[in-house]
């Protein structure tokens, strides 16, 4: 069968997915099955052939499996969503489809998407400008104690972190392709470690501090933990020294011991990350409440989950029981209702993305292809890793978005762009030399 | 490049096993702690969408049934108001406020799902509970209202040869959809008089005296003693109504007139081991069996000058004989009134009162009935039936002759208890009673909490006559 042909089959699962999922919110939301639910998930199942049919005449040898793993999350995020609110999934099924409109003018303008080596410093000025946008006056605005957002009075809304993710690593994977032999060579051993040059790794240090920067300026510590370790991660890849990371990750716990200590911000976070359940801290104003109820919320899942429309959102007046469900806490909303299952189920959706991802790098035949999809892939897991962390408490709760599935236009688009981009690089690798 | 990057892979699926095991120690390990966390009102909410049970009257009369509330929620509401509150009580889950039935048929109500549906519940859908049939009689409960007229006291009913409480009553009473003391007139009207209340019985605790005298072999319903007032009982003078004497009457006579001085003597010869055995089979000293809250259950019984309980049934200190006619710091209930009342009726064996007649799931499939089951064997039936032939000539000829019904013989005491100062002439007026005195299907108590020199037989007997005519109309 060819690679198309199993993209098409892979689709299937997807529409089965948000056709039942639609279909059991229905049924729990008024006992009765509309069948709204079909055209819901008829749309979608179109908008995704559409895509495929795209990828088969553009793409022809692209990985089969991203694509579909793709539509499944966003379909399963669609339904959430729906949930949660019929109007913000409207919303987020226009940003779909716009999503897929920029997907297919990244496919159509970058064919070589190595042209963008040539821009990688403009590159990296612009993401470095979308990232302090939203500290300018009048435009930027904080969301829970974070400068996320930037809002354009009545156009839009948007996350430059979102965008700055893919420029910064586009730039990176660029300027490790040069340098990756002289930071392996030039380098000097000291106590039997690799250090590295200070003339080259000077822009990796740059990287650091700008995490750094990211965290105190915008205090948006998610995206500063994603940034840096998707710097590590291609920094590794690109040298195959163990000791770089090393001195990178203690680098970063000298950093975040710093600031998790004297911002007060950061600090607070901490505290209500170690003591949730602290009833001090629980009814103190942007305390442990948010992560409590997370708690409590994946504790009244269970294994199985209470069912799909069935978890509590609301208090009793009204008020918001699990702030944030549509973004920051959807895993905790998943994990209601459909349990340790339906959690897992879906982490192993992202995995095997990630493994694509890291497969595509593999067959590349260039290094800067390489450390694109690398780049990339590690990312995307670590943007998982953060928000999903942060719901379960493996780490402080920061906010960032769980890809494809947490509601927001910016994250939606940037991932759809994410995916065209390693979709290029699997279409160039598994061409006949 | 390959060899990194398998090993960065390996990191991924390494930090995603965290994910997992982070997630399984939330919804699984450590989940029945944080379930039960008093900072998690999911409990709560669960709670406020299991649509709860209906609790009827014996007629089919809805008492308390659930309406939609926002946010997939239940609200309790109580169509007969004030009408049933005592009995039915209320449940206000968001406060965590329950009483009355709500409270002691909550499991039942809520529909609690155990071994195996527990399971399997989560597959099911959302809990509905129960319905709870009472014993309640919504024309007996209109009769005592009207009768009360507002005034502070209780009707209580019940079948003497079941237990079943098919009328319970009692003023102040309160609007279970909004139980607020600030909602009433009277600051206590959340309290049960019915079953709380501490009220000296009066004369209608000479039934229990007589029980005493006649089961224990001391004395025959023939048995003649001098009824000359006053007469000094534990050192105090005691005198019968308007210092009336009496020469030397037979018991019977002295029950049909109420005469204290002999009464007094009987309980004093009858002794305080004996009288406190009797009281106890009747139920006093204890929390009647009733299926209701615990804390809205008062046990009757004797209490020191210092409001506390003796800390010996049957202690020394007690003044037997007047607690032989219902006064020496006895406080009593009507809900125990009327179970002496039916102990005699049911020809001496006490019944456990119930409110509780079946509960039926919400397809009308039976899940429980409630057979009547005996509480205590009070006296012999012989002595029952000779109380019961005493208890007659009270109605017949005696102070209970307001209590008369046309072609039914009824059975009954009166009692007028002192209450206030000495001479302030305040009296708490009581009747208790049965009919049809030959084949008992009915026994009552009823008490006004206090009046200006009203009588048992002129106040309360009208009452109890009242009621007694609904049930018995009705068939019961």
């Amino acid at each position: 069968m060819s690679a198309r042909n199993r993209e098409l089959l892979g689709l299937v699962p997807a529409s089965l997915l948000v056709t039942a999922g639609f279909a059991g919110v229905f049924i729990q939301r008024s006992n009765a099955l509309s069948n709204v639910s079909l055209t819901y998930g008829a749309l979608f199942l179109g908008l995704c052939i559409a895509a495929h049919v795209f990828i088969r005449i553009t793409l022809p040898r692209a990985d089969p499996y991203m694509f579909p793993l793709v539509a499944v999350l966003a379909s399963f995020g669609l339904v959430m969503i729906y949930r949660i609110s019929p109007t913000l999934a409207r919303q987020q099924a226009q940003w779909f489809v716009l999503g897929l409109i920029l997907f297919a003018a990244t496919i159509l303008l970058f064919r070589d998407y190595r042209k963008l080596e040539r821009y990688r410093y403009i590159i990296v000025f612009i993401s470095l400008g979308l990232l302090v946008l939203p500290r300018l006056p009048g435009i930027g605005y904080a969301a829970n104690g974070a400068y996320l957002g930037v809002r354009i009075p009545g156009l839009f809304v948007f996350q430059p972190s979102e965008f700055a993710k893919i420029g910064l690593v586009i730039f990176l994977a660029s300027y490790l392709r040069d340098t990756r032999q002289v930071l392996v060579q030039g380098g000097r051993r000291f106590l039997g470690i690799t250090l590295p040059p200070i003339k080259y790794f000077g822009p990796v240090v740059v990287i650091w501090g700008l995490a750094m920067a990211t965290l105190v300026v915008l205090s948006d510590t998610g995206s500063s933990v994603m940034f840096y370790g998707g710097l590590l991660a291609m920094l590794y890849v690109a040298t195959n020294r163990v000791s770089f990371v090393v001195i990178g990750l203690i680098a970063a716990a000298i950093g975040f011991w710093y600031l998790g200590t004297h911002i007060p911000h950061i600090h607070a976070r901490v505290e209500t990350w170690l003591h949730p359940l602290n009833p001090t801290l629980y009814h103190r104003p942007l305390g442990s409440y948010q992560v409590a109820n997370a708690m409590f919320a994946q504790s009244a899942g269970g294994l199985f989950g209470q069912g799909f429309g069935r978890a509590a959102l609301t208090t009793i007046n009204g008020g918001p029981l699990l702030p944030f469900p549509q973004t920051d806490m959807i895993y905790a909303v998943i994990t209601d209702e459909l349990g340790l299952f339906g959690a897992v189920a879906v982490l192993i959706t992202y995995l095997l993305f990630v493994a694509r991802g890291f497969k595509t790098a593999m067959l590349a035949r260039d290094s800067f292809s390489t450390l694109l999809a690398v780049g990339l892939s590690a990312m995307f897991a670590l943007q998982v890793f953060v928000i999903v962390g942060g719901v379960t408490r493996v780490i402080p709760l920061t906010g960032v978005t769980l890809p494809f599935i947490s509601y927001g236009g910016s994250s939606i688009v940037a991932n759809l762009v994410l995916l065209a981009l390693l979709l290029l690089i699997s279409d160039r690798a598994r061409r006949p030399a | 490049m390959s060899g990194p990057i398998v090993r960065l892979f390996a990191v991924v699926v390494l930090l995603f096993a965290l994910l997992v095991f982070f997630t399984s120690r939330w919804t699984v390990f450590e989940a029945s702690s944080l379930n039960d966390n008093p900072l998690n009102v999911r409990t709560l909410l669960d709670e406020l969408q299991i649509k709860r049970g209906q609790i009827l009257a014996d007629d089919g009369t809805v008492l308390a049934q659930s309406v939609p509330a926002p946010q997939h929620t239940w609200t309790r509401f109580y169509p007969t108001r004030d009408l049933f509150s005592q009995a039915v009580g209320y449940s206000i889950a968001a406060q965590g406020r329950q009483a009355g039935l709500e409270q002691s048929a909550g499991p039942e109500l809520r529909g609690v799902q155990t071994g195996l549906d527990s399971i399997f519940g989560q597959l099911s859908p959302r809990p509905v509970g129960d319905n709870v049939y009472t014993t309640l009689d919504p024309k007996s409960q209109k009769v005592a209202v009207q009768e009360l007229a507002g005034r502070a006291g209780s009707v209580v009913a019940l079948d003497p040869r079941t237990g079943a409480v098919l009328t319970m009553y009692a003023n102040p009473t309160y609007d279970n959809n909004n139980p607020d003391p600030k909602a009433c007139k009277a600051p206590s009207c959340l309290v049960n008089n019915s079953t709380q209340a501490a009220w000296p019985p009066g004369s209608t605790f000479k039934v229990v005296t007589a029980a005493a005298a006649i089961d224990s072999g001391e004395y025959t319903p023939n048995s003649v003693v001098d009824g000359k007032s006053p007469r000094t009982v534990s050192g105090v003078p005691l005198q019968n109504d308007n210092n009336q004497s009496f020469g030397n009457i037979d018991l019977t006579t002295a029950l049909t007139y109420s005469v204290n001085t002999v009464w007094a003597q009987v309980a004093e010869h009858v002794g305080r081991k004996t009288m406190t055995d009797y009281m106890k089979r009747f139920g006093f000293y204890d929390k009647p069996p009733l299926d209701y809250p615990s804390g809205q259950i008062r046990a009757s019984l004797p209490v020191a000058p210092n409001g506390r309980p003796y800390k010996i049934p049957g202690s020394p200190l007690e003044d037997i004989g007047r607690i032989g006619i219902g006064q020496g710091g006895l406080l009593v209930t009507p809900l125990q009134m009327a179970m002496v009342a039916a102990a005699v009726a049911n020809h001496g064996t006490l019944m456990k009162p119930h409110f509780i007649d079946k509960v039926l799931d919400p397809d009308g499939r039976t899940v429980r009935t409630v057979d009547p089951s005996v509480y205590h064997e009070v006296m012999k039936p012989s002595t029952a039936q000779a109380l019961s032939q005493m208890m007659r000539r009270v109605v017949e000829e005696g102070t209970g002759t307001p209590a008369q019904l046309g072609g039914i013989s009824v059975a009954g005491k009166t009692g007028t208890a002192s209450i206030g100062a000495p001479g302030s002439g305040l009296t708490e007026p009581w009747f208790i009673g049965f009919a049809p005195a030959e084949d008992p299907k009915v026994a009552v108590a009823v008490t006004i909490a206090q009046t200006q020199g009203g009588f048992g037989g002129t106040v309360a007997a009208p009452i109890a006559k009242a009621v007694i005519q609904t049930l018995l109309a009705e068939g019961k």
